[in-house]
């Protein structure tokens, strides 16, 4: 009786979440492969099982491209990311002052204060031909001319790299603080090197840091429109900006579903990825 | 006691105060984002007693979905593209219109567009506002005997210094006019062609852009010319900066036209027709005119009479006689070739 009483107490905490789960996330995903699997005759939506969507997402090059280019771009970001934030972290996990700390995460979160619509168009005019990036450059004698910036990949890689820096800042931070620092003393003390003690302890001890904000950075980069849209130019088309232009005029939601099924594979094929080398599982 | 009948008079005048700002009647467009502007709907909102509820859209496809989302009798008027309105007609959600209430004897006649605005005799929306695809340049930067030649726009002698409007059919309406072919006439047959001419252009551009992002990119100098844009995006910037202009080539150049119409669900379509009537009258169309979101053509001539002398020169007025005759709408493909185009589209971006 005290079990079935605790069974149910359990299924009782968990309902709200399982709910919530189900009404906002199963549901909808049912409806979007279903969709997927739909097509349309002119205007009308025939359901059914067709694979006229997955076919022509195989054969159409710029749909397939588009897969490839959001995959270039976000394995780009993400490891820019990590190199980037691990340095970071690591000077305010132990360079900076306890007392000093917190205004350092305040100060490196920052930028997540703006809009993220308004911070993509700064760095427009940041990487702007007449734009602060240039006018230095040229200041310095580093070019004669205005180099394209901005409207390529590399403006794109930018904007997301600004972002996810502080996102992988807090989580790989998160790791580091929580390290004993008898770990780094132990290696010292059998003789490694600062390198070889970063290299085989405090490295292999932060990795699951590292792998949940690389994670993170992974899903929220490669569904992005809004950065490539604004800082891209368009000159390369990312998969959410093709389910975008699928929606807008034609409404062609079978096409645009199965889009955002692929994109779902490519997280769930990342999640994996990160469960089955780096353990992100254990977190 | 006192206190106690006090407060209860108090909640009674504030139930009643808040029964009777629910009871005002509202009205829920779906529109562009011209109409959004405080200055265009206040007025209405006044005259009539009401709430006008806005939202807006960006695409005709997502307009359709939201309807068919909604539950009859939520939206009243819809606002969509004028080579759109017979998809709204053949998915039966626009009402028909009372012709003789409309204004359309004012209207330049090139923009009543009667084929596109009505089905078997019978209309179910109004143009409201009309304007043009072309090219806007800065006269500073670039030498604006070239800007008459479609051809040399978008030559290497201005390469990384264009961007080009990203919506596919009144650029590819560009294209097909460079090419000799007018806008109407586009058959799948014509797509190679264009395709080519769409490749030259793309080869040349340093990005393809939205309104706002090809207003900053004109704005800040980051490119000198922008295919596609007119009055639209460089009238708001005009008075900053003059020398951002606009002019239609020789060969011509294509025309954006969005209209109005009842929706056939709704519950008070009295007044959704007297929101229609409201906004192309007069008045209302010079306030749609000068929107703060985007400037464009009032469909009503009289419109004039309610525009400064400064705005009728930002709009170009007295030019418009010129400009209907060297301009054709832009492509109203059906199904099949929207597919076409917008696959022909999409290929040309990622090259």
């Amino acid at each position: 009786m005290s079990a079935r009483a605790d069974s149910l107490k359990g299924w009782g905490f968990a309902a709200p979440a399982l709910l919530w789960t189900t009404a906002f996330f199963v549901v909808p995903f049912v409806v979007m492969a279903a969709m997927s699997l739909a097509t349309l005759d002119g205007r009308t939506l025939i359901w059914g099982l067709h694979a006229d969507n997955y076919l022509e997402l195989a054969e159409e090059r710029y749909l397939w491209r588009a897969v490839l280019v959001s995959l270039e771009i976000t394995a780009t970001v993400t490891v820019v990311s990590v190199v980037l934030a691990y340095p970071l972290a690591w000077i305010i996990a132990f360079r900076v002052p306890a007392r000093w700390q917190r205004l350092a995460l305040l100060l490196a979160i920052l930028p997540f204060w703006t809009s993220y619509v308004v911070r993509s168009y700064a760095w427009l005019l940041v990487l702007a031909r007449e734009g602060v990036v240039n006018q230095t450059l040229m200041t310095l004698g580093i070019v004669a001319e205005p180099v394209t910036l901005a409207n390529t990949r590399i403006a794109t890689v930018t904007g997301f790299v600004h972002f996810f820096v502080m996102l992988l800042t807090l989580t790989i931070y998160a790791n580091l603080v929580q390290l004993s620092p008898n770990y780094r003393r132990a290696a010292m003390d059998l003789g490694a090197n600062a390198f070889q003690t970063f290299r085989h302890v405090i490295l292999p001890l932060t990795l699951p840091g590292i792998a949940t904000g690389a994670f993170l950075t992974f899903v929220l980069c490669i569904g992005d429109y809004i950065t490539p849209q604004i800082l891209g130019g368009n000159t390369e088309l990312t998969v959410p900006q093709v389910i975008m232009v699928q929606l807008g005029r034609r409404a062609d939601f079978p096409l645009a579903s199965a889009l955002a099924i692929v994109l779902m594979a490519l997280v769930t094929l990342a999640y994996l990825a990160c469960a089955r080398w780096l353990r992100i599982d254990r977190l | 006691m006192k206190t106690a009948i006090a407060r209860l008079l108090g909640t009674t005048m504030l139930g009643l105060a808040a029964g009777a700002a629910a009871a005002q009647e509202e009205l829920n467009a779906l529109v562009w984002c011209d109409h959004t502007d405080p200055k265009l709907i206040e007025p209405f909102e006044e005259e009539h007693g009401v709430t006008v509820n806005l939202r807006e859209y960006e695409g005709t496809g997502a307009a359709l979905a939201l309807l068919e989302q909604s539950r009859p009798g939520d939206w009243d008027v819809l606002v969509i593209d004028g080579i759109d309105v017979f998809r709204a007609v053949e998915a039966g959600i626009l009402a028909p219109l009372p012709e003789d209430e409309l204004p359309e004897a004012d209207f330049f006649p090139e923009v009543v567009m009667k084929e596109n605005n009505s089905a078997d005799g019978v209309t179910y929306a109004v143009t409201e506002k009309f304007g043009y695809n072309t090219i806007s340049y800065n006269a500073e930067a670039v030498d604006p005997a070239d800007m008459q030649d479609l051809s040399t726009v978008w030559s290497d002698k201005y390469e990384g210094r264009i961007t080009i409007y990203d919506y596919y059919l009144p650029v590819m309406g560009l294209a097909a006019l460079a090419s000799g072919i007018d806008t109407a006439d586009i058959t799948a047959d014509d797509l190679e062609t264009i395709g080519g001419v769409m490749s030259d252009m793309r080869a040349n551009a340093a990005s393809v852009a939205g309104v706002v992002a090809a207003q900053t990119a004109l704005a800040t100098g980051e490119v000198d010319i922008v295919v596609g844009g007119g009055e639209w995006l460089t009238a708001v910037l005009q008075e900053e900066q003059p020398e951002l202009t606009w002019t239609i080539p020789d060969e011509g150049a294509v025309r954006w036209s969005q209209s109005i119409g009842v929706l056939a669900d709704s519950e008070k379509p009295d007044l959704a027709l007297e929101f229609v009537k409201y906004i192309v009258s007069p008045e209302g169309q010079a306030r749609l005119a000068t929107s703060s979101c985007f400037w464009g053509m009032p469909a009503n001539m009289k419109a004039g009479e309610h525009l400064t002398d400064a705005q009728k020169e930002v709009l170009r007025w007295d030019a418009q006689e010129t400009y209907l005759a060297n301009t054709q709408l832009y492509p109203a493909p059906d199904t099949d070739l929207d597919i076409e185009m917008q696959d022909l589209w999409l290929e040309t971006l990622q090259q």
